[in-house]
């Protein structure tokens, strides 16, 4: 079952992000400031670096960042 | 307000002041509040707490809500059952955690990543509910397409046939386990760890460092194949 079938797509995710990334753990630790700081239009990558590279190897913490984004920026229903 | 009981919280019922870290700034009102209440030793705290559940609640419904359309067999019943279950982890959390918050962000915003932690974690452990992990590699068939543009591409059949080879010979079994479950076959890194007894953070770090490996192979025969972004 292999959901990605353009090679050039699979290359990506095989091989990763080049830069320097955190973890799991610690991009959890920070993302809550990080997501603020981009709402408040300042440079969350200069204070988290690390971070925008995890996003790109990362599809979980990917997903958890765009969607505490959402949260924070209005789209909440409540 | 949710009707439902909020989850036993043995362990973290008592206001956790000890070992709470001082404020890395000055906190907003509202996050001061937040603290206050939820560390309060008076009738403040059972209020407070059925306040954070439900902000809690309504985060993790919202995630439930943006990824519904990828889960259309689960009914609203199954989908809200998730957000409250979410929703109750996350208020264990939350409050077990209590110490650690140091107002670096306002203490909602710190709050909601925990809620939509548990609910995107209980959604992807859902969808693949039952299903059989695709943990052995087939590294002769990655990087198939039915396109011929793409899989003939000259410059780029040299690079994909090198790769499978270093999947193939230099990562070890476990490597190329995780590596194809995660980065080919598209398996979520929470359900991996769970049926691999493992955690996330330790799966990503096999992962990293297999990738990490194949990049230095491949500069060493001579590819430069780095994109940045691999979403």
């Amino acid at each position: 079952m292999t959901e990605r079938r353009d090679p050039h797509d699979q290359l990506a995710h095989v091989l990763g992000p080049s830069a320097p990334e955190v973890g799991c753990d610690a991009c959890f630790e920070q993302l809550d400031r990080y997501v603020e700081l981009e709402l408040a239009g300042i440079d969350a990558d200069a204070s988290f670096p690390g971070l925008r590279a995890h996003f790109a190897g990362c599809p979980a913490c990917r997903e958890e960042h765009d969607s505490l984004l959402a949260l924070i920026s209005g789209d909440a229903p409540f | 307000m949710s009707t439902r009981p909020l989850p036993t919280l043995e362990g973290v019922t008592s206001p956790p002041h000890a070992g709470a870290r001082a404020p890395a700034t000055v906190l907003d009102p509202e996050s001061r509040e937040w603290l206050r209440c939820l560390r309060a030793d008076d009738g403040d705290r059972d209020p407070c707490i059925a306040r954070l559940h439900h902000l809690l609640l309504g985060a993790a419904r919202f995630e439930v809500a943006r990824r519904k359309a990828s889960f259309a067999y689960l009914r609203g019943d199954d989908l809200d059952d998730i957000a409250q279950h979410a929703a109750d982890d996350a208020l264990v959390s939350v409050l077990r955690r209590l110490p650690d918050f140091r107002g670096d962000s306002r203490f909602t915003t710190w709050a909601y990543k925990f809620a939509l932690l548990e609910a995107s974690v209980k959604l992807r452990k859902r969808s693949w509910q039952g299903r059989e992990l695709p943990l052995e590699p087939d590294v002769w068939s990655l990087f198939a397409s039915d396109d011929p543009s793409l899989s003939d591409a000259a410059e780029q059949a040299e690079l994909l046939s090198a790769v499978r080879r270093l999947i193939a010979e230099e990562l070890t079994p476990h490597q190329r386990s995780v590596l194809i479950a995660l980065a080919v076959n598209g398996v979520p890194i929470d359900v991996l760890a769970g049926r691999l007894n493992t955690t996330r953070g330790a799966l990503y770090k096999t992962l990293h460092d297999a990738r990490r490996k194949l990049r230095a192979r491949l500069e060493q025969q001579g590819f430069s194949p780095q994109r940045e972004d691999a979403t």
